[in-house]
């Protein structure tokens, strides 16, 4: 194992990572930057000046839109926070990680727009809900009126960002817990007569924050930015900012590219001022916690707070799990009226018509998730495999090099790599999509494989060395069998990750390019549930799929060997 | 019924004095595929164009690639780039399903091909008199630079099982909509319906409606809208969700019909609701009707861009289009329900016979019931009350 060898690899890596990942972004944000300050020479804007910025300041709506989306952003963010921990604290013991993680899956792999759609339904005044006590309980002959879904307030958006955000917090908890000794905190702490909820809060919260606190920045700015759920769930006249610069980019007034720039670059400065404010608000916490947990209160009236919290989340998954039943159901209805609780005639229509498209469909989200998944997946275990070679723990930079595809909205630096794209000719095709989706793939992908990766047992390196292996021999013979089920499992998020994709999809092929989720959210606008059903199933269906692929492959190809069975992970 | 009509057509029934240069278009189209640039948003119109394909291909060896758009203005911004771009020949729009402010910029622009609809054996079918809907696009004359497909009309559609005596006019929708709150809503302005709803208010409600045909200046429009927001004023306090929210487009609004959330949907085809019906998206008691005093209505066409690769296969598939069969098949209810833009007049016997003996449905408005149609306003009142409205109403 030599330094050189290393150091080349981890060269190669870098200028990938550099050149395909974050070099993009960049290029993409400054043409955003150009065109806000309206320069954007294909429409013949050519004058730097401030111009995008009064005229977007002066769009009907602007102010509204700006407030709603920090609302949403902020008090989904947090209250998902609140539920996943208090869920964690009520049901850690009850139990164990692995089943937890199982249990989660599900809510994880189906995309966002499946989900919401079917929340859509669910909650509507002439939802599912609805029906299921209409009109023996209600009365209602017609569905009342009541804005439960696209409200001025924003909370079915809300709702519909918990049922999304809290059971990926709980799968992040659950990982960092397991690197905390909290059952011994937990006993230390009702030996000396504090409660189990104050423990959690006073005790082990405060340890347990900083390991998870990225991935709250993550979905702080994903809920931010969120343009798919928010079409669905949120309020329509206005829209959230991130729908609105959306609706703009894509109007057929072309001169509206410059001020949907400017609000671009404002997204991102949302997103950067909401993270910092949300950081002063840890602080804040971290001095009035350290004075609430001087003052030594055993306060064991936490315990009603956590069990609202695990009921709440219960509550949630439920919801969840209804709304995907429900599309399941309309993609076999014919006619299912209000206030019927099931439809009044099935059929497989939906699923048989020729050339409804869903197969063309079906076939670009295999093609492109599959490529995307196994450029990342590559990309991923060279880099970790060149981290190993130099020895070196990862530094704080290379981290937020990870996530910066994640901390930056989408629609900030969408539309100028799409002309940075179509200067390079690569526009409107599969490869730009490709490309456009492995810089939200690959960060999944790195972060589902580094803790797996580096808890590999390196005497077992060690071993195969003193046999005389070489660096790449140690590679394919001994790290990638004993961490296929790590790496399948990584690749199977990479490619829910890439299924879920909706603006890249949208920006990069031009709208040529479609893919069960881009159907399913213009679907979601047009006027057939039941077609809408069969996209958002099979939609959601393709990751339960790779899921499985994920746990049988390894399963099967190591079942000749039970040292690697169920032990790597 | 479709073939002997073809064939009578093949073997000459055109004029005389247009055979020979027809001929012409007819040979130099063999061979050709039409890139057809048509809004691929239904899922029926693309079925009909994919049905034409094959017609014309046996026919006349023409086939058509459609090219499905979610916006013409996707078409048009390509032939400018085209055009831009120094590329004055082999364009790569051939044809595209086109009208109002996009065949206006078009044409001022000189990019269309023509005038070509005179030269169209099946023209003689139209009514071509000055002023007919059939040679006005939006009140702008065609001139021959498009070729009439379709027919669209405003229509308000309702569930005759909840609702049997339905407002028959804007005015009296308003009081409706006074005495049943909340039943009643429009998609939002921002999409085409939306702002359709409010041109057909503004027509009945303002007090010259001969001024809408000009351009909307700023004088001319406040004096023309203010009932119109003052109408609307009224309205909106009573509208579903008291008008804080509208659905985004017809599809939605037609939903929102079946799961019983409001009584009303509308639609800018006569035939939405019956072909609705007929998939199972509403249910068999629906019923449409034009508001009694007339409603807007225009024609869809197609048209030719000046530097299309393939315009004689572009002018075959454009006379397809105004064959009585065709026509009479894109009325049939099963295929497309859109309305002839054929002059029942100038049809002979086998050509009306044809049109007799379409399937109906109950869903489907009589002539009688569709009342007159009401010319659409100069494109600059659409534009203009979608900003007021914005205006007004965003909060």
């Amino acid at each position: 194992m030599t330094a050189t060898e290393g150091r080349t690899l981890r060269l190669i890596v870098l200028a990938l990572v550099a050149g395909g990942l974050v070099l993009p972004i960049l290029a993409g944000l400054w043409e955003t930057a150009r065109a806000a300050f309206g320069v954007l020479p294909a429409i013949g804007a050519t004058d730097w000046s401030l111009e995008p910025w009064h005229r977007l300041f002066a769009l009907p709506g602007f102010g509204t839109s700006l407030t709603l989306t920090l609302w949403t952003g902020f008090a989904s963010t947090a209250l998902a926070l609140a539920l996943a921990v208090g869920f964690a604290a009520a049901m850690y013991d009850r139990f164990g990680v692995k089943g937890g993680a199982r249990l989660l899956t599900p809510f994880l792999a189906t995309p966002h727009a499946a989900l919401a759609i079917g929340l859509a339904f669910l909650i509507a005044p002439s939802g599912w809900i609805a029906r299921l006590i209409s009109p023996w309980a209600t009365g209602w002959a017609l569905p009342p009126d009541v804005a439960t879904v696209n409200d001025p307030m924003g909370l079915a958006l809300i709702l519909g960002l918990l049922v999304k955000e809290v059971p990926f917090f709980l799968l992040v908890i659950l990982a960092a817990l397991s690197q905390l000794p909290v059952r011994r905190h937990l006993s230390a702490g009702r030996a000396l007569g504090y409660g189990r909820g104050v423990v959690w809060i006073k005790v082990i919260l405060p340890q347990l924050y900083p390991l998870i606190r990225l991935p709250v920045y993550v979905v702080l700015s994903f809920a931010l930015s969120v343009v798919d759920i928010a079409i669905i769930l949120g309020p329509s006249n206005p829209p959230v900012l991130s729908v609105a610069v959306t609706r703009w980019f894509l109007a057929a007034d072309t001169s509206l590219i410059l001020p949907a720039s400017a609000a671009a670059l404002l997204q991102s400065a949302v997103v950067i001022g909401g993270i910092a404010l949300w950081r002063g608000a840890e602080r804040l916490c971290a001095v009035l916690g350290r004075i609430w947990t001087r003052r030594g209160g055993r306060g064991v009236s936490a315990e009603p707070g956590l069990m609202a919290a695990g009921g709440a989340v219960v509550v949630l998954m439920g919801l969840g799990a209804l709304a995907l039943v429900s599309l399941l159901i309309w993609s076999l209805a014919w006619r299912w009226s209000f206030p019927n609780a099931l439809p009044e005639s099935w059929s497989l229509k939906a699923w048989m018509r020729p050339g409804s498209g869903w197969d063309a469909a079906l076939e670009n989200t295999l093609i492109i998730g599959i490529a995307t998944t196994t450029v990342s997946v590559a990309l991923a275990i060279a880099w970790l495999e060149g981290e190993d070679r130099a020895r070196l723990p990862r530094a704080g930079w290379a981290e937020a090099l990870i996530y910066l595809p994640l901390l930056v909205p989408q629609i900030a630096f969408l539309y100028g790599l799409q002309v940075v794209f179509l200067r390079a000719g690569i526009s409107g095709g599969m490869i730009a999509v490709i490309w456009a989706q492995a810089l939200f793939v690959f960060p999944y992908v790195m972060i589902a494989l580094s803790d797996p990766w580096r808890a590999l047992d390196p005497r077992l390196l060690r071993a195969a060395a003193a046999l005389g292996a070489g660096p790449v021999r140690r590679l394919l013979a001994v790290k990638l069998p004993i961490l296929l089920r790590p790496i399948m499992t990584a690749a199977a998020i990479g490619f829910a990750v890439s299924v879920a994709q909706y603006l890249p999809t949208l920006f990069m092929g031009s709208g040529r390019i479609a893919t069960l989720t881009t159907e399913a959210v213009t679907l979601s606008s047009g006027s057939d549930r039941r077609v809408t059903g069969v996209y958002a199933v099979l939609q959601a269906a393709l990751p339960f799929v790779a899921y499985l692929t994920a746990l049988a492959l390894p399963a099967f190809l190591h079942r000749h060997r039970a040292g690697l069975r169920g032990g790597a992970v | 019924m479709r073939l002997p009509l073809l064939a009578a057509l093949a073997t000459g029934i055109a004029l005389p004095a247009l055979a020979e240069s027809w001929d012409d278009t007819v040979a130099a189209a063999k061979g050709q595929t039409v890139y057809w640039n048509a809004w691929g948003g239904d899922e029926r119109t693309n079925d009909f164009i994919a049905w034409a394909s094959d017609e014309l291909e046996a026919e006349y060896g023409v086939t058509i690639q459609q090219v499905k758009l979610t916006d013409t203005a996707e078409a048009v911004t390509r032939v400018i780039a085209e055009k831009a771009a120094g590329q004055t020949m082999g364009g790569s729009v051939d044809m595209i399903w086109i009208n109002g402010a996009n065949f206006l910029s078009m044409k001022e622009q000189g990019l269309l091909h023509g005038p070509f609809l005179h030269d169209l054996p099946n023209a003689k079918y139209l009514d071509l008199s000055d002023g007919s809907a059939a040679v006005v696009d939006f009140t702008i004359p065609t001139e021959g630079y498009e070729s009439p497909w379709r027919l669209a009309k405003f229509v308000l559609t309702h569930d005759s099982a909840r609702v049997a005596e339905p407002p028959k006019s804007m005015a009296a929708l308003l009081d409706w909509s006074k005495a049943n709150p909340g039943r009643v809503t429009h998609p939002a302005v921002s999409n085409f319906m939306g702002a359709t709803f409010l041109k057909q208010a503004l027509s009945e409600l303002t007090p010259d409606a001969g001024v809408l045909q000009g351009e909307a200046t700023d004088e001319a429009f406040a004096e023309a809208t203010a009932p119109l927001w003052a109408w609307y004023d009224d309205l909106r306090p009573t509208l579903w969700r008291e008008g804080t929210t509208f659905p985004e487009n017809e599809s939605v609004l037609q939903q929102m019909l079946n799961d019983g959330e409001v009584d009303f949907a509308m639609a800018f085809d006569p035939a939405a609701a019956a072909a609705a019906v007929e998939r199972g998206l509403l249910p068999e008691t629906v019923r449409s009707y034009a508001p009694e005093g007339g409603s807007i209505g225009n024609i869809s066409f197609v048209a030719i861009p000046y530097n299309a690769a393939h315009k004689e296969g572009a002018m075959v598939v454009a006379n397809f289009l105004l064959d009585p069969a065709t026509q009479a098949r894109a009325q049939d209810i099963t295929v497309l329900g859109s309305y002839s833009v054929l002059d029942p007049a100038k049809l002979d016997d086998e050509a009306g016979a044809a049109f007799a003996a379409l399937p109906s449905s109950p869903a489907l408005p009589t002539n009688e019931a569709l009342g007159r149609t009401l010319n659409e306003p100069h494109p600059s009142w659409m534009t203009r009350i979608a900003e007021e409205w914005a205006r007004r109403y965003t909060e």
